[in-house]
């Protein structure tokens, strides 16, 4: 058992040790959960600005004046970059795990706290790196979040594809090395950091997500660290790697010789992966506060860790969906698309399962539970648009349509938010030592739930009937142009929801300092982080080493003094 | 509680499929021979997820309203789950979607597999920023020479497209920004880009591929209905993305052989 003593001796004093180059990894994942919360709001007022310009394109606005076509575009590449990475990737990994894994296991730290140290401040630089390019001339890129090549590896194809697209690359491969720093710091304190008794098949399933989601990092991001790199190089040092012979605008570009199609295998491999890191997290949380919330232990235990690591094998052979229509060979479309919907079956057995859990519990309609089960139908109504996106042949209707974009919104957007939000409410007594507000929990919650399935839903609608995304306006195609009162009705939906988060801001806040006093195990939940005082003393446990004798989600125990047996109470023979 | 959450999730559910039963918004009415498989498999997919997507949310409401925690409420089942129950579900999932998945195929490849008809019309459609033009071989059935170092955009037309006029191939080649195809006849089309990569997207026509740089891109389809269908560029390609748009006219054959005539005494 690996106990790094000389760092957790003692709790480091004075205030930049303490708090802002702290090893301690609670500190550093709640640096990791304020940057993502600083981000989700820079991306979401992006997505308010974009939802503006699409129904009134000629507005001026306050501070910003008129949103032109090209401000438009990096709106949404900005939008999609900061959410992905610096929202999806940091909170649920970054902040939640960084916090929960070590305590969840029973070890004082993570294995190299001054890794998990530079890998904070790495991402955080990722992040000062990309808001520069709102600043810098021309500024930020238009080419999207995928970045498809020759558009991103060309200076002169579009405003912002200048330095703005150089600092966009730059802040992705800073981010791709801190991913990779924490990959390698999550993996080792998982296989080495547990505490006696705590067997791989006894770990609560938030460990087992986080452990899947560090090794389909640690295989994703370096191959898109090598990607930006090689598309660096083709924008600087006049290499061809992503652009043959082009013209633009009458100019002979100096390249020859490049694949485009290069740049979208090596980003989707990495992409699509990504997706699942983006969502493993959530289930993994979702399934231990439906289990707690329930009063049950979680259906199939066994099954659920199965499906999580199929979903990761899985998630490397199915980057291909994301190009039927690329001009990739027809062939090897059949066998992405069956990769795919293989994707699908343990998907749907987590679903039964959750349905499982809750199925003759006692349920308790705590906020973390409202959202885990906002949750569960969020996962539902993105996954099942999935089986149509994974067949070649609707793609050739519903691909880079609004289909899409609803699909993903709310499968890896809105559901793994929703993640976010039931961790934060589950876990902000342990973090903070007070309670959030239930009332404003629970309202928040429901404004949330309807507000983003009136803005994405209607996506669907909208796809089917061919309206194309990243079109800054629909004033050019008829077609399109009909179906504006649909758009019209998701921006005042976006007004709402996004109105909707300022509550949650507040009580976040409030609670912070104002809410009242935590007990050590207010959801009588039976993990680890629920044994030791609350907030956690600097090494966790106060000297204390603790043992496990149980499954993670013993709760309902015939015969048992409570309705639930901790992980460290003492064995018997009733409970697991 | 409980029956908030039961409420808001049917709510929710019912809404949104009613909206999909009742085709407010949907495809657009098929103009192309792939159209009706398209469809079909379309209608296929969305009846079966239409009915997983219902059962799910509806079990979901009703389970946690059922099994709220109450002073009455029974204790719960404590159960760690049930290994045939597992299997079963895996089992007809998979079966599930992969039998979905394989009866969408025969569309894909009689579509891409397959060569074009003999006797199809042939068009090279080029996208570059933020223009769609369309050339047609002629009489000879031999496209011309292009280069790169003639194209020149602001000129438009066989300009912009850069094509070698000196070639003799090249002079009864139509460069056009409208395309006009002859119904019922088998189009072959051969995609280029000369700058960023474009997609050629004609919902009616149920017709998309990207057109990329560096890449010919043979693609065929076959129009079935007289009309004019709008062409939107389908793959972000820069700040005028969304008005790189255009127009296919299907018209009849002898409509088109007059157009074609027209358009070859233009030149002369």
């Amino acid at each position: 058992m690996a106990t790094p003593a000389s760092v957790h001796a003692h709790a480091p004093q004075g205030f930049i040790r303490k708090y802002i180059f702290s090893l301690d990894h609670k500190v550093i994942g709640i640096q990791y959960f304020f940057l993502a919360l600083t981000a989700v709001f820079v991306g979401m007022f992006l997505s308010l600005l974009m939802r503006i310009h699409l129904i009134w394109p000629t507005a001026s606005l306050p501070l910003v004046g008129t949103i032109q076509p090209e401000t438009y575009l990096s709106l949404l590449t900005m939008h999609g970059t900061i959410m992905v990475f610096f929202v999806l990737t940091t909170a649920p990994q970054g902040g939640f795990g960084n916090y929960f894994l070590p305590i969840q296991i029973g070890a004082p730290d993570m294995a190299f706290p001054v890794l998990n140290m530079l890998s904070f401040w790495t991402t955080f630089v990722g992040f000062v790196v990309i808001i520069c390019a709102f600043f810098v001339t021309g500024g930020a890129p238009l080419h999207g979040w995928t970045g498809y090549a020759p558009l991103s590896a060309l200076p002169s194809a579009g405003p912002g594809e200048q330095l703005g697209a150089d600092l966009w690359i730059t802040s992705i491969a800073i981010f791709c090395i801190a991913s990779l720093l924490g990959a390698l710091n999550f993996l080792t304190t998982t296989l080495d950091m547990r505490a006696k008794g705590m067997t791989m098949m006894r770990m609560p399933l938030t460990c087992w997500s986080w452990f899947i989601t560090a090794i389909l990092g640690l295989l994703a991001f370096g191959v898109l660290l090598s990607a930006g790199i090689l598309l660096l190089m083709d924008r600087n040092l006049g290499t061809s790697f992503y652009v043959p012979l082009v013209v633009v605008n009458g100019q002979v570009m100096g390249h020859k010789g490049g694949s485009p199609l290069l740049w979208q295998h090596l980003f989707w491999f990495f992409g699509h992966p990504e997706v699942y890191i983006a969502i493993l997290p959530g289930m993994g949380v979702t399934s231990q506060i439906l289990s707690t919330f329930s009063r049950k232990p979680i259906f199939g235990y066994r099954a659920m860790v199965y499906a999580m690591l199929s979903i990761g094998f899985f998630g490397f052979m199915v980057w291909g969906h994301h190009m039927f229509m690329s001009g990739m060979s027809p062939y090897s479309a059949f066998a992405f698309s069956i990769l795919t919907m293989c994707i699908g079956v343990p998907s749907a057995i987590k679903t039964f399962n959750w349905l499982g859990t809750m199925y003759k519990g006692r349920i308790r309609f705590s906020t973390p539970m409202l959202y885990a089960i906002g949750f569960v139908s969020l996962f539902v109504s993105g996954g099942l648009s999935g089986p149509f996106l994974a067949q070649p042949v609707l793609d050739i209707q519903l691909h880079d349509t609004y289909f899409v974009v609803g699909h993903f919104h709310l499968i890896m957007g809105v559901a793994a938010i929703f993640g976010i939000f039931a961790a934060t409410y589950y876990w902000f007594p342990k973090m903070f030592g007070r309670m959030m507000n239930e009332t404003w929990g629970k309202l928040h919650f429901f404004l949330t739930l309807a507000g983003t399935y009136a803005i994405f839903m209607p996506m669907h609608y909208l796809g089917m009937a061919g309206q194309t995304r990243r079109y800054s306006q629909f004033t050019e195609v008829a077609y399109q142009t009909k179906l504006l009162p649909l758009q019209t009705f998701m921006t005042y939906a976006a007004f709402i929801t996004i109105a909707a988060q300022l509550i949650f801001v507040i009580n976040l806040f409030w609670s912070m300092f104002k809410g009242p006093k935590a007990s050590d195990n207010p959801w009588e939940s039976t993990t680890l982080e629920w044994t030791t005082s609350t907030p956690p003393p600097h090494d966790n446990f106060g000297g204390v080493t603790p043992v496990v004798h149980h499954g993670p989600y013993e709760y309902g125990v015939p015969g048992a003094a409570k309705d639930y047996v901790m992980q460290t109470d003492p064995a018997t023979s009733t409970a697991h | 509680m409980g029956l908030a959450l039961l409420f808001l999730i049917w709510l929710i559910t019912l809404v949104s499929t009613y909206f999909f039963v009742a085709k407010t918004w949907w495809l657009p009415v098929g103009a192309s021979a792939a159209a009706g498989w398209i469809d079909h498999q379309f209608a296929l997919t969305f009846v079966i997820m239409g009915v997983v997507f219902l059962a799910a949310q509806l079990s979901l409401g009703y389970i946690v309203w059922r099994y709220r925690e109450s002073p009455s409420a029974r204790p719960v089942e404590y159960s760690h789950g049930n290994t045939t129950l597992e299997v079963v579900w895996t089992v007809l999932t998979a079966i599930l979607f992969i039998g979905l998945n394989l009866m969408g195929s025969n569309v894909w490849a009689s579509q891409r597999f397959e060569p074009a008809e003999a006797g199809a019309v042939q068009v090279e459609v080029t996208g570059m920023q933020f223009a769609w033009y369309f050339r047609y071989p002629g009489a000879d059935g031999k496209y011309g020479k292009t280069s790169v170092k003639l194209m020149d955009p602001s000129a438009g037309g066989e300009a912009a497209v850069g094509l070698d006029t000196s070639d003799p191939a090249a002079k009864d080649d139509i460069v056009t920004g409208t395309m006009y195809l002859p119904v019922n006849r088998e189009v072959n089309l051969n995609l280029r880009a000369v700058d960023v990569i474009h997609s050629f997207f004609v919902p009616s026509l149920r017709f998309k591929q990207d057109a990329v740089p560096g890449l010919n891109i043979p693609m065929h389809f076959k129009p079935t209905v007289i009309g004019e269908y709008e062409i939107a560029c389908a793959e972000l390609c820069g700040l005028g993305h969304y008005k790189m748009h255009g127009m296919v006219h299907v018209v009849s054959q002898e409509d088109f052989d007059k157009w074609v005539a027209a358009r070859e005494a233009e030149k002369q």
